[in-house]
């Protein structure tokens, strides 16, 4: 059963839901699917309904803005939003929008009802996730990412840790430290590994150019504020080099840096901590982008027009896709994604706003930008693909003894990027060790390709793919979608056993319910817009 | 005290809701959460930073990213394996166990998967209602 829908937006966060309320304003019936329980993305994640906060405006920017997008959009007959719900295919077509594979249901469940939709205009808003440095010691227990202490302390008032460092680059510490100093916990520093040359270089050319950005300023100065407040230090051209710790952290080595990154000798500093939070940026979120043949920039961003169009005729992004630029960016882009999509033409406050803030975006790029020395504080023994403990001297040595070129052959010889998290983590580290350490890769940018986008129980993908069996798939099965040719191990599940609880292979029914199982205890949806438009 | 921890809901000025007490079974333990936290949630207000070994080396692992990215919190719920604990909500009487992939049959012999091309997917053990590292390990 293939559901013919007009505007698809994937991605509940601030573009997806702009892009989904502009579609709705120039009068498109819209399908929005969002993977986590409620809308908000990581932007503005927060508190369950059970655990509402009084006052939760207090770790957040722009919450009353989020909670009208919110309501208008579940008040909205016209918008399906479809929660719990995991995109995990795009299947290619030639022309047109790719269909997307839905399954409805818990995070990891089994037997979750499959969806397929066929959108004529599909707008990908997957945003994006933090890129880490492997340091020694970073796969201890109590290193995070910053974004992980961020989601506990916003979704879940979960304080990481007593006395947390903050490290890494980019103005994303500063709202980390705040948010830990509002969980109660010590922050005992934060360290930029951007130098002040570095820094004033980026952000400093003619500066009254981001005057529209000046609410900006302001927040940055904000956070400033905050760290000068409780007379934390805030260094720069410094980096955690080392977490030390038996079964946890205990303790990091903080140590100056060169202009490229590279730690210098005799600046090494030892601080305890019981958290450390690590952040060097972030990284788009391509899966679903790449397999639907969107064509992406040198930095891994997928290339857009000025309508937010990709090089696939239907396809839209929005947001930390089209390149790293913050929230404002996101709703900017979400919404004239979401006008043009529909048929429409972008208000001009949304153009002024994506001019202004692009130009923010690739200052803060220049500003924090990864130096090339980093690699001099990996040792060989430092673990780089976390899911395959492959290190850095397994890297380096695979890259030097087989003078390989092919990242695919380095991939299978080391097993680095081939677990679980399918090289999300450590993708592009892996490509920059071995690209260091070798003749230099042919196929940069490969560890970004992963046709299934999350991981579903070979039982749900038997439940998807019968349909064709009984002549209803409509040459876009999961099978083309390059489901049984998995680019990674993560990819494909393991069991061989037969869909025990494959009864939504029955397909959704006309009116959109599923055949009950007993496996599925959550439902997909909060609730569900008109459901005229099925084929 | 060292270690993550739940803010004491009366010196949070968030001022959530209380959930409602909920209980859990971590490894044969009861451990207690408030309705609405993610098992991950659960575990590190309980004080617990690991409870996932790497399957190479044996290396503890936690929570990491805690946006479902990283997956290095899979844990066992209620006999359903490779569940990401930092997505999954808790709920009241869960059996969570400690996911340990070193211990799988099949080690790490079975054949590489990337380009291993249709029919690979199956060249790990049947064994249910599994996903994740395929036949791969």
């Amino acid at each position: 059963m293939t559901e013919s829908v007009p505007v698809l937006v994937v991605g509940g966060g601030p573009a997806g839901m702009a892009a989904a309320l502009a579609a709705r304003r120039h009068g498109a019936r819209v399908v929005l699917v969002e993977a986590g329980d409620d809308l908000g993305g990581q932007f503005w994640r927060h508190l369950p309904a059970e655990r509402a906060g009084a006052r939760e405006e207090l770790l957040h920017h722009g919450w009353r803005r989020f909670r009208r997008m919110r309501a208008a959009l579940l008040g909205d007959d016209g918008c399906e939003v479809v929660l719990n719900g995991h995109v995990w295919s795009a299947g290619r077509r030639d022309g047109t929008p790719p269909l997307i594979h839905v399954v409805a249901g818990e995070p990891d469940g089994s037997g979750r009802p499959p969806r397929t939709f066929d959108p004529a205009a599909l707008i990908l808003a997957t945003g994006a996730q933090e890129r880490t440095l492997p340091f020694p010691g970073w796969d201890l227990p109590g290193v995070f990412t910053a974004g992980a202490a961020q989601a506990l302390a916003k979704g879940e008032r979960v304080a990481v840790g007593r006395r947390v460092l903050v490290a890494g680059a980019g103005p994303f510490l500063l709202p980390v430290a705040r948010s830990l100093i509002r969980t109660g916990a010590q922050v005992v520093g934060v360290v930029e590994a951007a130098g002040r040359r570095q820094l004033a270089t980026g952000w400093g050319a003619r500066p009254w150019r981001l005057f529209a950005a000046s609410a900006k300023a302001a927040e940055l100065g904000g956070y400033v504020w905050d760290l000068a407040a409780k007379r934390i230090p805030y260094l720069t051209g410094a980096a955690v080099i080392t977490a030390h710790g038996t079964g946890r952290v205990e303790a990091v080595t903080v140590a100056g840096l060169s202009p490229d990154w590279a730690p210098r000798p005799g600046t090494e500093r030892r601080i305890e901590a019981d958290a450390v939070c690590v952040s060097h940026g972030f990284v788009p979120r391509t899966e679903l982008a790449v397999a639907a043949g969107c064509a992406t920039g040198p930095d891994g961003a997928v290339t857009v027009d000025a309508g937010q169009r990709t090089s696939v005729a239907g396809v839209f992004t929005a947001g930390e896709l089209t390149g790293i630029g913050g929230v404002d960016l996101a709703l900017a882009e979400g919404e004239i994604a979401g006008a043009v999509a529909a048929g429409g033409r972008p208000a001009g406050r949304a153009l002024r706003a994506r001019r202004v803030f692009r130009e923010f975006a690739g200052r803060l790029a220049a500003a924090h930008r990864i130096g090339a020395g980093w690699q001099a504080w990996l040792d060989d023994t430092t673990t780089v693909c976390r899911c395959e403990d492959v290190t850095a001297g397994d890297l380096r040595r695979a890259a030097r003894l087989t003078e390989a070129r092919g990242l695919r052959s380095l991939k299978l010889t080391t097993r680095a990027g081939l677990g679980i998290c399918q090289g999300r983590t450590c993708g592009r580290a892996v490509e920059d060790i071995l690209t260091a350490a070798g003749p230099g890769l042919l196929d940069t940018g490969r560890t970004a390709r992963r046709p299934i986008a999350v991981p579903i129980r070979l039982a749900e993908l038997a439940a998807t793919i019968v349909p064709e069996a009984s002549g209803e798939a409509d040459g876009g099965s999961p099978a083309e979608a390059g489901a049984p040719a998995p680019e990674t191990a993560a990819s494909v599940p393991r069991a061989a056993s037969v869909p025990r609880t494959g009864t939504a292979a029955a397909g959704t029914g006309r009116d959109g319910h599923t055949p009950s199982d007993p496996h599925d205890s959550v439902a997909g949806n909060v609730r569900r817009g008109p459901q005229e438009g099925r084929s | 005290m060292t270690g993550p921890y739940r803010i004491a809901p009366a010196r949070d000025p968030v001022a959530p809701a209380d959930g409602g007490a909920i209980a859990l079974t971590v490894d044969g333990e009861t451990v207690t959460g408030r309705a609405g936290q993610t098992i991950a949630g659960v575990l590190l207000a309980a004080g617990r930073v690991s409870w996932r070994t790497s399957p190479r080396s044996g290396r503890p692992r936690g929570v990491f990213c805690g946006i479902g990215v990283c997956f290095d919190c899979l844990v066992v719920v209620n006999g359903l394996r490779d569940v990401r604990a930092c997505q999954r909500r808790a709920t009241d009487g869960d059996v969570i166990t400690r996911q340990d992939d070193a211990d799988e049959p099949g080690g790490h012999a079975a054949a590489p998967h990337d380009g291993g091309g249709p029919g690979s997917s199956a060249a790990g053990p049947a064994s249910g209602e599994q996903f994740g590292a395929g036949g791969a390990r």
